[in-house]
């Protein structure tokens, strides 16, 4: 059971990055993002492009690190790809969502049109890698003996470690920052914020890029801890708006706790129900929560 | 290809369009007319699917037995098969209704997402229900002694074309009364509507469960015309998307744009089949279904940029009594 738990995690720290910056578009921005999971898979697939046939072609070689499956050029290329898919979001932006904004579209045609995108980018990576599963590595790397009879595999603890520095440093940038202030403020009640002189347009940008950002995160890193699939971001769908609405809509640490809680609720499930239910599972998680407390744990909008 | 392959090529693509019209029109209900954001069709489709199936197929016996199982095998004439889909099916939506329709709009979005993904799951695990991954097969199809087995689609057809009829007329009866003028309230401005004394969670909960209804209703015609239902039918893609982007070419809020619509989108995907066979490269067979899927979504994309109303758009008058 601890191991699970301990395995729920590493899920849950995965799911928690792809929440945080769902709910923080969803605060900005207004409406459900259902193309967030596939940001994920877009995040996956860029770094798999990068490590394994753009990076080798021009001589960088790959020096693992220790006990890791993976080494520096594999940190290299999820810095490339966070920025990549910070790229793609933005454009999307551009030619999708923000003429949707301009005309005053309704959040739901908004959400509607996420979903549309959702698709795109689906059948994009299809089209380019094919349905089969990819791995970063299929190297097989001995797993630690931890305290209360944990073992988990070096490459999942580095994913904890990760996790947190990500968090760590996304908590300095909202709670310090002018930006991440301004960022939280228009989350909390966008057109008070706009009032204030908040400058939304930058705020909303700023927005994508991390949101983005940490999608393709949360993709890579379930990338090293499983394996690649076009539809992975698609079965995060579940887990990743159960964690935004536990957690409150719009706020980061919710959605950290959130993402946390559904990773382990998950993973801890498998105990009694075939592992291919964790989506249901998630879903069951939301469902009973809309019954108790539909604002979330912790209030949010 | 000779002519009478011709012909009933056109009339598998009719029989499947109707299908289609079906549920759009059941969709149009929701979200046309109540602006209930509904993303988890292919629920509604494999519940109304299965549940037919259920009904109507004698419970297998002797060495099949041990091939398939099933829950029940009820052997029941194929009218019947069609009323159950949809009681179970509206049944569903009134449970997912009752805990998200109080609450923010997206919520039920996204516990539909959730049902639909739960059912297939249920469905490909749980042997006992329908056969599992593997599903039933030999469905029965009304009238077969009528005509010979190579016509029977042509009865088929019109099968189907009277079960859109029906629909059809059904709910632009609804939508031309009072009630379906309330509906609209609720889509335009919930509070006004409150204010005006108007139960909003009732009406939305009925615009769901009628819609879910005639959702069922499609995929137990579904069921019946391909005979063989697997968990693979009811993907997001096949179940849901298709359907969402027959109703906005055809144009939400308008009975006739979604029947327009499905038969539109319905030709369009199978007609991209021919064109991706002979355009990509051999290697590409495997890959060619997802260009597919691809252009899809930018149709979706560029209706909702282009022209958001749709192909026909929703019509302003709405009532007999109101004259232009």
């Amino acid at each position: 059971m601890t191991e699970l738990i301990a395995y729920g995690v590493v899920l849950g720290s995965i799911i928690a990055l792809g929440a945080i910056g769902l709910t923080l578009l969803y605060g900005v921005l207004r409406f459900a993002h259902f193309a967030h999971g596939d940001l994920m898979t877009l995040g996956a697939y860029v770094v798999l492009l990068l490590n394994a046939d753009l990076l080798p072609a021009l001589g960088i070689p790959e020096l693992k690190l220790g006990p890791l499956s993976f080494g520096g050029r594999m940190l290299g290329a999820l810095v490339v790809s966070m920025a990549v898919t910070a790229l793609v979001a933005l454009l999307i932006d551009r030619i999708l969502y923000h003429p949707l904004r301009a005309r005053r579209s309704s959040p739901v045609i908004l959400a509607m049109a996420s979903l549309g995108m959702a698709f795109i980018l689906r059948s994009l990576i299809y089209i380019i890698w094919g349905p089969q599963f990819l791995f970063y590595s299929q190297e097989l790397r001995p797993a630690w003996e931890l305290p209360l009879a944990v073992r988990l595999k070096p490459d999942q603890l580095l994913i904890l470690v990760m996790v947190l520095c990500l968090v760590l440093l996304l908590y300095w940038f909202l709670q310090r920052t002018k930006l991440g202030k301004a960022m939280r403020a228009t989350a909390d009640n966008p057109q008070l914020a706009w009032v204030c002189g908040i400058d939304t347009g930058r705020v909303t940008a700023w927005t994508w890029v991390l949101g983005a950002a940490l999608a393709a995160a949360a993709g890579v890193l379930y990338g090293i801890d499983a394996q690649l699939r076009p539809d992975m971001g698609w079965s995060f769908l579940l887990p990743l708006f159960a964690a935004v609405i536990l957690g409150g809509i719009g706020s980061p640490l919710g959605a950290l706790v959130g993402g946390i809680i559904l990773g382990v609720v998950q993973q801890v499930s498998t105990a009694f129900l075939l592992p291919t239910y964790k989506p249901a599972v998630a879903f069951l998680v939301l469902i009973l929560l809309l019954f108790v407390r539909p604002r979330g744990l912790f209030g949010g909008t | 290809m000779d002519v009478s392959g011709l012909l009933s090529y056109a009339v598998s693509l009719a029989i499947m369009g109707g299908i289609y019209a079906v549920f759009t029109l059941g969709l149009n209900v929701q979200w046309g007319y109540t602006g209930l954001f509904n993303i988890g069709i292919a629920g509604f489709f494999a519940v109304g699917a299965y549940t037919s199936a259920l009904m109507t197929t004698p419970m297998p016996e002797g060495v099949y037995a041990t091939y398939v199982q099933q829950l029940v095998g009820l052997d029941l004439p194929f009218p019947l098969g069609l009323v159950g889909a949809m009681v179970v099916s509206g049944i569903l939506g009134l449970i997912i209704g009752i805990p998200t329709l109080r609450l923010r709009d997206d919520y039920l979005a996204i516990a539909t997402i959730g049902i639909a993904e739960s059912i297939r799951l249920i469905f490909n695990n749980e042997s006992w229900l329908a056969n599992g991954p593997r599903g039933l097969t030999g469905l029965p199809q009304p009238l077969r002694s009528w005509v010979e087995p190579q016509h029977y689609n042509y009865l088929y057809l019109i099968v189907v074309l009277v079960s859109v009829a029906v629909v059809y007329w059904a709910i632009e009866r609804g939508v031309r009364s009072p009630w379906g003028r309330v509906l609209r309230a609720v889509r335009e401005d919930e509070v006004a509507a409150a204010m005006h004394g108007k139960n909003v969670f009732a009406f939305k909960l009925q615009a769901l469960v009628l819609g879910a209804a005639i959702m069922g209703l499609g995929g137990a015609l579904y069921a019946h015309y391909v005979r063989a239902i697997s968990p693979d039918a009811f993907t997001p893609l096949f179940g849901t998307f298709l359907i969402w982007v027959m109703l906005m070419l055809g144009g939400s809020g308008n009975n006739k744009g979604a029947i327009l619509g499905a038969f539109l989108v319905w030709g369009i995907w199978t007609g991209s089949t021919f064109v991706t066979d002979q355009t990509l490269p051999p290697a590409w067979a495997a890959r060619a279904p997802y260009v597919r899927f691809l252009l899809i979504g930018l149709i979706l994309e560029a209706i909702i940029l282009l022209r958001p109303r749709g192909l026909l758009g929703e019509e302003r008058r709405v009532s007999t009594l109101l004259e232009e």
